[in-house]
Formats: C-alpha cells, sequence, structure tokens
C-alpha cells in the first residue's frame, strides 16, 4: 500500500489529535445532555409523570449518544494506542467508577418504568441520577489531572507503570485543582441538561429547569474561570526540549520533555486560540440569558458552543502534550510520540471520513423525526411503550 | 509483576466478557426475527405479526440493553487490565474495535431508540426499515468483534516495529479478510440465530402449554422453527469451516482439542471421548474412529496432522530462534539508526519468533540468559489445558447437531402436521432454553482458553500482556463487578420473566388502539399526526 504516503504522518498524526477532540466535543454535546439530565432528574421532576416526562425527552437517543463514548474509546485505542494504555490502566479505579455509573445508566433508563412500585421507580431514578452526575464529574477531575500531568513512566519496552497504593492513587485524584476541573465539568453539563430540557418539555416543568440551569451556567463560568487563573499561577507547563520531529516513530521515550514555564504561553505562541476561551464565556453568558428569557432552539445552540469552546481550549492549550508524566516528564505522551503508525491513521482517517457524514445524517433524520415536546399526555397515553 | 495478578485479570476479562455473551446472541438472532416478524406485518397488514414484533421487541430490548451495558466494560478493559497488550497490538486491533463503533454501533444504537418510540412517528415501511437497520448494526457489530479477535488468533498483515516496540499493521486488507475472522463471524452469527430461535421456540411452546396467546404462539413457532433450522444447520456447517482453519493457523489448539499427543500416520482416527492426562501426556479409555479426524481437519487422505509432542519440539525451536531475534533488537534498540546492516537482517528474519522468545519473561528477565531447563519448561507451556479443551468441544459440537433434530422436528410438525404438537415436544422445548447460551459460551471457551499461552497467538505472551495494577486495584474491581452483575442479572431474568408472563396482552390492546389511530390518519392525510381532530375527508 502506497496510497497512505499521500498524506504526510505529520498531517494524519494532527488530523487524529483534531477528531479525538471531535469525539469528545461530540460525546459532550449529545450525551453530554444525556448526562445533565439524569443529574437534573430528581430535583426538576416532583411527580412520577413530571420524571417519565424528563426521562423520555432523552429516552429515544440516549443509545446513540452513548455511542459517541464508545467511539471515543475505540479511536483512542485505534489512533492513539499508547494514549490508551496508559491512561485507562493509570486511571484505574476512577475508570471504573465511571464504568459502574455508565452501565447503570441504560439499564435504569429502560427498566425504571417497567414496574408499578414507588420504591422501584424511585431508586432508578438515584441510578439516572448517579449515571448522570459522577461520570460528568469524573471526566472533569480527568481532565484536571492531565493537566497537572499524571504519575506513570514508561521501562524502556514501553510497559506502563504506575508506582504507588492503589487507593492512595485514588484519592491522589480527587486533589483540589482537579475537584474544580470537576466542578467545570458538571456544571456546565448540568445547564446543558437544562437547556435540553426547556427545549423538550413546557410549563413548570421547563421553568423549574431553567431556573437550576441558570445557577449552573454561573458556577460554571465562575469555575471556568477560576481553573484558567489558576492554571496560570500555580501550575507548571511541560515543553519539549530541543528539536521537535513531527514524523518520527511513535515512541515517547525518544524525545526529551521538560516541566516549566506555563501551560498558558501557548496563548503568547499562538493567540489565535484565545478563541476558544472566548467561546466558552460568551457561550455561557448567551445560555443562561436565552435560559432566563424562555428561548429554546437558540440556548441549546449557545450551551454547545459553551461546552465546545471550554473542551478545545484544554486541547489547544497543551498541544502537543496529550498525557504528561509528573514523576518521568521524558514518558510524557505527545501528538508526536503516541500515534499509531502512518499506515493505521490513514486507514481510520478513510473510514472515519465515509462513516462520520452518515452517521451524522442519520442521527439528524432521528432527531427531526421525534422533534417536539414531550408533553405528560403522551407519557400517560402511551404508557406501556415509553420509558 | 505480582503473583496472581495476571490469573486476576484473565478471571475478570473472562467473567466480563463470558457475562457479555450472555446477551448478545439474543441480540444477534431476535433482532432479524423481530424484523421478519415485522416485515411479515407490513405485507399482510394482519394486527396479529404487529402484535408479535411489538411483544417480541419488549423482550429483545430488556436484553439488548444490558448487551450494550456490559459492552461498555469491554470496549475499555484492554485499557485498563491489558495495557501492555493494548500497547503492543493496538496499532492493528484497535482499528475494527473503531470501526465497529463508527459503521456497526452507531446504527444500531441510533435506530433502536426510534424502533421503540417511532411507532406513531414513522410510516410503516420506514419504521420496518428501521427494524432492519437495528439487526443489520446488531451483525455488523459482531463482523467487527471477529475480526478484531480473528487476529488474536491469527496474527497476519502486521510485523514488529523495533523503534516502537509494538507490532504494526502493514496490510488492512488482510486483517479484514483473515480467513479465521471469516469464519469465526458466520459460525458466531449463526450460533446467535440459533439462540434466539430456541428462545422463541421455547417461550412460545410454555404459552402453548398453558393454552395461552395460542395464535401469537403457533406463527411465532413457525418463524423460530424455519429460521432456526436454517440457522441450526450453518452454525455446524460454519463451525467445521472454522476448525479446517485453524488446521494450518493454530495446530497446537486443534491437536489440543482433539487430544492428539502423538502425530498420527495420515488419515488420523477421531477420539470421540476419553480422558486425556496432561501430565501424562495420553488419552485414557480413548474410544477413537479411524479416519474421522484426519478426514475433518484436513480434508484429505494423506495430510499429517502434527500432534502436540511435536509441536512442543517445534516450539522449542522456536524459541532459540525467537532469542536470536531478542538479542538482534536489543541492539537495535541501543543503537537505532547505527545498528549495523547485519544485524537488522538478523532481526528481520528472526522476528516472526520473537513472540516465543518473551515466553522466556515468565522464568528469566532476559530471554537470553535463559536456561537450558527454562526453554524446555516454556516449550510445554505452550500446550494448553487439554481437558477442558477436549471436553467443551465435544459438548459444545454434541449441543450443535441436537439443535439440528430439535429444529427440523418442530419445522416438519409446524409446516406437514398442522401446528399441532405433543405436550412432551413443548415442554422439551421449554426445557431446552439454556442449552444455546451453554453452547456459546462452550464455544468462546474453546476459542480463548486454546489459544493460551497467548494473548496474540505467536506474537505476545499472556503473562507479559497484563497491566501492571496492584492486587488491591483487581480485588476490589473483581468484587465490584461480581456483585454489580449479580444483581442486574437478577433484575433482568425478573423483568424477562414478568413479561414473559404478562404475555402480549398490552400489545394486543395497544394495537387495537394504534390500527384505528393509523387508519384515520391515513384517511385524513392532514399531516398532523394521528390525533388530529378533523373528520375524515371522504
Amino acid at each position: 500500500m502506497i496510497l497512505h504516503d499521500l498524506l504526510t504522518f505529520e498531517f494524519l498524526r494532527v488530523i487524529w489529535w483534531v477528531l479525538l477532540g471531535v469525539l469528545l466535543i461530540g460525546f459532550a454535546l449529545t450525551d453530554g445532555f444525556d448526562m445533565g439530565v439524569g443529574a437534573l432528574l430528581p430535583f426538576v421532576g416532583k411527580t412520577d409523570t413530571e420524571r417519565r416526562v424528563i426521562i423520555n425527552t432523552v429516552g429515544p437517543v440516549w443509545e446513540g449518544n452513548q455511542v459517541w463514548f464508545i467511539l471515543g474509546g475505540g479511536a483512542i485505542f485505534a489512533a492513539w494506542p499508547p494514549l490508551y494504555a496508559v491512561s485507562f490502566s493509570g486511571f484505574y479505579l476512577a475508570m471504573f467508577l465511571v464504568l459502574a455509573a455508565l452501565i447503570l445508566r441504560p439499564v435504569a433508563f429502560k427498566y425504571r418504568s417497567k414496574q408499578e412500585s414507588t420504591q422501584w421507580r424511585n431508586g432508578w431514578d438515584w441510578a439516572l441520577f448517579i449515571g448522570g452526575a459522577v461520570p460528568a464529574l469524573v471526566f472533569g477531575v480527568a481532565v484536571g489531572n492531565v493537566l497537572q500531568g499524571v504519575p506513570f513512566y514508561l521501562t524502556p519496552d514501553l510497559m506502563p507503570m504506575y508506582p504507588g497504593n492503589a487507593i492512595m492513587k485514588l484519592l491522589g485524584l480527587l486533589n483540589p485543582y482537579a475537584l474544580l476541573a470537576g466542578l467545570v465539568s458538571l456544571s456546565m453539563l448540568v445547564m446543558h441538561g437544562s437547556a435540553w430540557l426547556g427545549l423538550k418539555t413546557e410549563g413548570e416543568l421547563a421553568a423549574r429547569a431553567r431556573r437550576i440551569g441558570t445557577v449552573a451556567g454561573i458556577v460554571a463560568a465562575a469555575a471556568y474561570a477560576l481553573a484558567g487563573l489558576w492554571l496560570a499561577v500555580g501550575i507548571d507547563g511541560f515543553a519539549i526540549v530541543g528539536d521537535v520531529v513531527t514524523d518520527g516513530p511513535s515512541n515517547p521515550l525518544y524525545s526529551e520533555v521538560a516541566r516549566g514555564g506555563s501551560w498558558l504561553s501557548a496563548y503568547g505562541a499562538r493567540p489565535w486560540i484565545a478563541i476558544a476561551p472566548l467561546m466558552g464565556f460568551v457561550g455561557i453568558a448567551l445560555a443562561v440569558l436565552g435560559l432566563r428569557a424562555g428561548r429554546e432552539v437558540s440556548t441549546l445552540l449557545f450551551s454547545k458552543m459553551a461546552i465546545t469552546g471550554i473542551i478545545a481550549s484544554v486541547g489547544l492549550t497543551m498541544f502537543p502534550f496529550i498525557l504528561p508524566s509528573t514523576i518521568d516528564p521524558n514518558s510524557s505522551l505527545t501528538v508526536w510520540d503516541a500515534s499509531s503508525s502512518h499506515l493505521t491513521l490513514f486507514v481510520m482517517l478513510v473510514c472515519a471520513l465515509i462513516f462520520m457524514p452518515l452517521i451524522l445524517a442519520y442521527t439528524a433524520w432521528v432527531y427531526k423525526v421525534l422533534w417536539g415536546k414531550v408533553t405528560e399526555q403522551d407519557v400517560t397515553e402511551n404508557s406501556h411503550s415509553v420509558y | 509483576m505480582e503473583f496472581g495478578l495476571v490469573e486476576l485479570s484473565r478471571l475478570q476479562f473472562a467473567m466480563t466478557a463470558m457475562y457479555h455473551f450472555l446477551f448478545v446472541p439474543l441480540t444477534l438472532g431476535l433482532s432479524i426475527i423481530v424484523a421478519i416478524m415485522e416485515t411479515v406485518y407490513v405485507m399482510t397488514g394482519r394486527p396479529i405479526w404487529r402484535q408479535m414484533t411489538k411483544f417480541w421487541g419488549t423482550l429483545f430490548g430488556i436484553n439488548f440493553v444490558l448487551g450494550v451495558a456490559t459492552g461498555i466494560t469491554m470496549e475499555f478493559q484492554f485499557g485498563m487490565n491489558w495495557s501492555y497488550y493494548s500497547h503492543y497490538v493496538g496499532d492493528i486491533f484497535g482499528a475494527p474495535l473503531a470501526i465497529e463503533g463508527l459503521m456497526a454501533f452507531f446504527l444500531e444504537a441510533t435506530f433502536v431508540g426510534l424502533f421503540f418510540f417511532g411507532w406513531d412517528k414513522l410510516s410503516k415501511v420506514a419504521h420496518l426499515v428501521v427494524a432492519w437497520l437495528v439487526a443489520l448494526g446488531s451483525n455488523f457489530s459482531a463482523l467487527w468483534i471477529l475480526i478484531a479477535n480473528g487476529w488474536m488468533q491469527n496474527p497476519v498483515g502486521a510485523e514488529f516495529n523495533p523503534d516502537t516496540m509494538r507490532m504494526e499493521m502493514v496490510n488492512f486488507f488482510e486483517v479484514v479478510f483473515n480467513e479465521v475472522a471469516q469464519a469465526k463471524f458466520v459460525h458466531t452469527v449463526s450460533a446467535g440465530y440459533v439462540t434466539a430461535s430456541v428462545f422463541v421456540l421455547g417461550v412460545s411452546a410454555w404459552y402453548l402449554l398453558k393454552g395461552r396467546h395460542t395464535d401469537l404462539a403457533r406463527r411465532s413457532i413457525a418463524v423460530a422453527s424455519a429460521f432456526g433450522l436454517a440457522s441450526a444447520f450453518s452454525v455446524v456447517i460454519l463451525g467445521d469451516e472454522s476448525g479446517y482453519s485453524a488446521t494450518h493457523t493454530q495446530r497446537m489448539k486443534l491437536a489440543a482439542m482433539e487430544a492428539m499427543w502423538e502425530t498420527h500416520d495420515a488419515p488420523a482416527p477421531f477420539t470421540v471421548v476419553g480422558f486425556p492426562d496432561q501430565e501424562a501426556r495420553e488419552t485414557h479409555y480413548a474410544i477413537e474412529i479411524p479416519w474421522v479426524a484426519g478426514l475433518i481437519t484436513t480434508r484429505s487422505l494423506t495430510e499429517v496432522v502434527p500432534g502436540i509432542n511435536d509441536l512442543v519440539i517445534e516450539a522449542e525451536d522456536k524459541i532459540r530462534s525467537g532469542i536470536i531475534a531478542y538479542d538482534a533488537l536489543m541492539t537495535v534498540r541501543e543503537q537505532r539508526d547505527a545498528t549495523p546492516e547485519a544485524v537488522r537482517r538478523t532481526f528481520e528474519q528472526h522476528s516472526e519468533d520473537l513472540g516465543f522468545a518473551l515466553l522466556l519473561k515468565r522464568y528469566v528477565d532476559d530471554p537470553r540468559q535463559a536456561t537450558e531447563e527454562q526453554i524446555a519448561k516454556a516449550a510445554v507451556d505452550t500446550i494448553p489445558g487439554v481437558f477442558p479443551l477436549f471436553w467443551a468441544f465435544r459438548v459444545m459440537v454434541a449441543l450443535g447437531f441436537s439443535f439440528i433434530g430439535v429444529m427440523l422436528y418442530f419445522f416438519y410438525r409446524a409446516s406437514f402436521r398442522g401446528m399441532r404438537f405433543p405436550r412432551w415436544a413443548l415442554r422439551a422445548a421449554v426445557i431446552i432454553i439454556p442449552t444455546p447460551w451453554l453452547a456459546a459460551e462452550l464455544g468462546w471457551f474453546v476459542a480463548e482458553f486454546g489459544r493460551q499461552p497467548w494473548t496474540v497467538d505467536g506474537v505476545l505472551p499472556t503473562a507479559l500482556s497484563a497491566s501492571h495494577l496492584s492486587i488491591v486495584d483487581l480485588l476490589i474491581t473483581l468484587a465490584g463487578f461480581v456483585i454489580f452483575y449479580t444483581v442486574l442479572f437478577i433484575i433482568e431474568m425478573g423483568l424477562m420473566l414478568k413479561y414473559i408472563r404478562k404475555g402480549p396482552y398490552m400489545d394486543v390492546e395497544e394495537t387495537d388502539a394504534w390500527m384505528e389511530r393509523h387508519a384515520h390518519r391515513l384517511r385524513t392525510h392532514d399531516g398532523k399526526g394521528p390525533f388530529a381532530a378533523e373528520t375524515p375527508a371522504e
């Protein structure tokens, strides 16, 4: 096969770095409102029928949305194998928590309304809360840790190692900065969930969701600003020492990395990336105004803009780093040394170019078919078929 | 690596994977059976077929959701528990997993919501298309997963890269059209179809025994027995294909399944039953049929099938060749671009056997320091557990053949005896409901346990593949999975049984109401949906 030489290794690596971002953002934009709605469920829905309305706003779509997460895992495996190997085993117990929460969620959606008992339904409602709030929080905590660097190193055989005690490692992840990042992620997705409920429900229910969403938006903006400030003054960045080889073999140990300086120096080197945090703040501001004004479609779009900006800002700030190591900076994974081979990146790009447009097209069609508000009448009349 | 870590990691993977596969076969088959039922409904317009679609669809949904939920674990577990494996072969293995998401899982998961929620929002034909897309997505999913798994059994289209210390893809099409993967895919989906057929047959038989919902039950048996008969034939025939491909790709697995210790003159006899003894390397009380094993595995009278003892001697040679490769690799890694051309060539000549040198890592850090005794031990390690393989394989095959008999019988009674079934047959149909699951799990056991001591056959030993976690990590997640999965299983079974007991009552009412609304909508064409209040146009 020579076709893959048409695109340079360097170009493919950058493209796959962008696609990694697209997948994470796609996950946050779609499954993000499912998680937000889950986290809001016990507080916005007062009666059983109200809660069923809330659940049924995401009932037909959560399954498809969740695939963004699965695909994210698969794509990291295929395009960034060292990242897949190091991160998921390094965050082992945290990953287990996320998996448990995400396994609980589908089951809760499907099984909640299959029994009449109040106890049964309340139990599953809290399962949905956990399935929404826990991953939303943990994803943010993970990002907070990545920004600070993770304690791992690679042996000369490239075997990832994580010294330390299992429980202490889990507790170590829950440091103040990471928790702040977790708060950004949780509040941002709660805002997104309430924007969704504002669009899909009506009356008092929608109003209640909007009120909580307004608060969540303000919290998100404040926490995001604080996290940025903290990053500027309290956290050291990482930098590649010497020549940057962009098309070399994917062996992290081949390059030298030093800790020091600030992550935010990226904004001096590439001023245009300031557009990402700007999108974050402006998006939140407009979404909050929209929630207060009772605007529906535009609020959801602004909320999406905010999430896109916030997630993109993390990646753009760290570029070319993906997963820096605190205990052995040379083991840090970057865009230039943690990818798949040239051929695999090319093959996967071809697959993505064929299937992503198809996926976006049929997903859009499904949302169009399901367009419109979910009412109490819908739920009571189709009690047997809906969730 | 800490003692027991690899064993615990294997235990967790085996447990979560086998648990996942309790739900997958039913999803594969039931998605198609439901789509067939809906097709009949759309073609004939008879409400009973809509009720059947909805009723079996509900059971499909209860099962589907756990398949999806437990699949999440599978997607991430390679990175969590098998990080060296992920690094070492991710360049090849990751691709089919990602393509599965892109091509199959998105399709299936996006449309499954519309299948359940779209009855009132779509035309009949559009809803039928949605049902088929769900079935198609599930089955495509199996295709890519088995391409990934097939590569672990027969790692084609890849080469070791000393710079990155991992296997890298050199030919994508070889990976996709891997003969092992293709044979396994068709065998596995057929097994799913049989599972779903036996399930539909058994539940319907229970209704007939109780004298309930007989219309629905009879029609369901007709569909299930016809579909099941075709599937039962294909699962056996394609399983044979899968075994045939093992003859030249995984000779040790084949020899272990058949407990062939010595190489026999062609054509080799087939051991029907016996008690393989791994220590003594012989099979006690063996009952043999001459010629059969040779005929099945080689499809010739003259080709010799190597026995376990000869394969161990072969493995010893490969270990020695692997040590040469390892030695060259160390030089290449140290000197990189300055490596003498001769060393590079030596490495390339022996790199195919590098994995065999890695088998020694269990006993010694540097394979070059291995003693003769350690080499001999590592060679013996290449024999998987013969007794469990031998018997698991035989039970699976026996079950496979018995499904043909069951399906033939019910198909015959349904087609030529006016749908009348004796009570003993109905009772038997209920009792055998769990057997296809047993056969499917045994099949996976033979495939994966038979692959040991490798995660990727001949390339990467299992002992080296696991993440360097602590025992505490493993104990926490293992306990978590056991408790969590057990609770989910109890809830799932409870709901399944509840909905089976309840039967399609709700679907009957709902269908009547729906047919009325639908007819009304067809008359009015107001574009405002079924609840519009306008009077009919005519």
